[in-house]
């Protein structure tokens, strides 16, 4: 077992992943690092990969004019980034920093995408796995724009 | 094993009916809409964590605050206060050498001893952290009983965070846990942008061997406690501070029942799975 392998198998995200689609992805897999400020990918850039972040944390944010940069969310140690290369037209939506020294496994969508089409199997599983943290991520930008702290009765 | 929600003691030495009046030591803004007012009691005071007074603003109303303070020390009594109407405006404005009127403690309070030998998971959210901060002090202060105290806390900005520099004071000092979140950030802040359930999602908790306390809007308590039931803790040991409607605080008026509830009574802290199905009628 390569050390991809082993790295992705103590993942959380790929957890109950069968062994031999582990080894596939692993074949996909490179390690990167980020310093803190930079950027692993910029809003409308092509994306090309997802991040399994192995240390650090980092902000999805958008870049308003006047305003700077606005954090939508931040993911920690442990997260899954990036969506955009699994679907038309995989660019970036949001930009991704590295808000500490980041170091993470980045897996190649493109290859990743083959490997789906042949073995929708595989698809499915990535998606569903996908779909979960999109749905937690939903659910959390809903509660986000429920502002519930911002109304407190009265009295 | 199931640990209730401990209940109220008798009447203090004044009676519950009527407000006394208490002097004010001390306001400290902690946010542009949160103030805490220190209240000397004109005798002796002891209340339990999780209690509430209702303090009376002269000429203006009444209404249920929770105590901030920590229980082991005595002297003047700390209330964390929103300015969210009239009569929390007006204790807002109060100033050294003021009065207000003061009933209680009342109700019931966080089952902090029960909670030994695990660990202790605090999840606050807003103006929730203050009635959740004497069980913070009284856990910390038999630190050495609990294996993790972890304190999950989430607010709408940076600039609403409560008690900033003193969470940071037990982080070093204490080994406190704290994990804070908020829905919106600022350019100068560091640290997460989220919601508080994603924070228990990652916690890593110990499901047999956790304890929760939350306060929080209704809605961020919902989510948590799903979030801690994802995780695996028993509703037995999941606890909630309600704090509906209360009025006269002497379950008389009413006004606090949720379904076999009388919140001022019964509650404020109580078992999620005492409350759950109550919980989940739309009516109540």
């Amino acid at each position: 077992m390569d050390s991809f392998e082993r790295l992705l198998r103590g993942h959380g995200f790929f957890h109950g992943l069968d062994p031999a689609y582990l080894s596939l992805l692993a074949g996909c897999a490179r390690n990167v690092r980020f310093g803190s400020g930079t950027f692993l990918f910029r809003e409308s850039e092509p994306a090309g990969e997802f991040f399994v972040l192995r240390e650090g944390k980092v902000a999805l944010e958008i870049a308003a004019p006047e305003r700077g940069p606005l954090v939508v969310q931040t993911v920690p140690e442990g997260g899954v980034i990036g969506f955009s290369w699994l679907f038309e037209p995989h660019r970036w939506e949001f930009d991704a920093r590295a808000v500490e020294p980041v170091r993470a496994i980045a897996l190649d969508g493109v290859c990743l995408r083959g490997k789906c089409e042949q073995d929708p199997r595989l698809g499915y599983d990535l998606m569903q796995r996908f779909a979960r943290i999109a749905v937690q991520r939903l659910q959390a930008t809903r509660l986000q724009l429920l502002d519930v702290y911002g109304h407190a009765g009265t009295g | 094993m199931r640990a209730p929600a401990e209940q109220a003691g008798p009447a203090g030495p004044g009676g519950w009916s009527v407000p006394a009046p208490w002097r004010v030591t001390g306001a400290r803004a902690e946010t542009r809409d949160v103030v805490t007012v220190e209240l000397a009691p004109p005798e002796a005071f002891s209340f339990r964590p999780g209690q509430f007074n209702m303090l009376y603003a002269t000429g203006v109303g009444e209404v249920p605050i929770s105590i901030s303070g920590d229980p082991a020390s005595p002297g003047p009594v700390r209330h964390t206060i929103r300015d969210v109407g009239p009569v929390t405006r007006a204790l807002c404005a109060l100033r050294p050498g003021g009065q207000a009127g003061v009933r209680g403690p009342f109700g019931t309070s966080w089952p902090v001893a029960s909670a030994e030998g695990g660990d202790l998971v605090i999840v606050a959210g807003g103006i929730g952290l203050p009635p959740l901060r004497p069980a913070l002090c009284q856990a910390l202060a038999r630190r050495g009983a609990y294996r993790r105290v972890m304190l999950l806390y989430g607010a709408r900005t940076p600039a609403d965070l409560l008690f900033t520099e003193e969470l940071a004071g037990w982080r070093r000092r204490s080994g406190l846990a704290a994990e804070i979140t908020v829905d919106a950030g600022t350019p100068d802040w560091h640290g997460d942008v989220g919601v508080v359930p994603d924070l228990i999602g990652r916690a890593q908790l110990d499901p047999g061997l956790t304890t929760a306390f939350i306060v929080g809007p209704e809605i961020m308590m919902r989510f948590a406690v799903r979030a801690l039931l994802a995780a695996g803790v028993s509703t037995s040991r999941i606890f909630l501070s309600l704090e509906r409607n209360m009025e006269c605080a002497v379950a008389m008026c009413g006004h606090c029942q949720l379904g076999p509830f009388l919140l001022c009574r019964d509650g404020p802290v109580l078992c999620y799975r005492e409350v759950a199905p109550w919980l989940r009628v739309r009516e109540l």
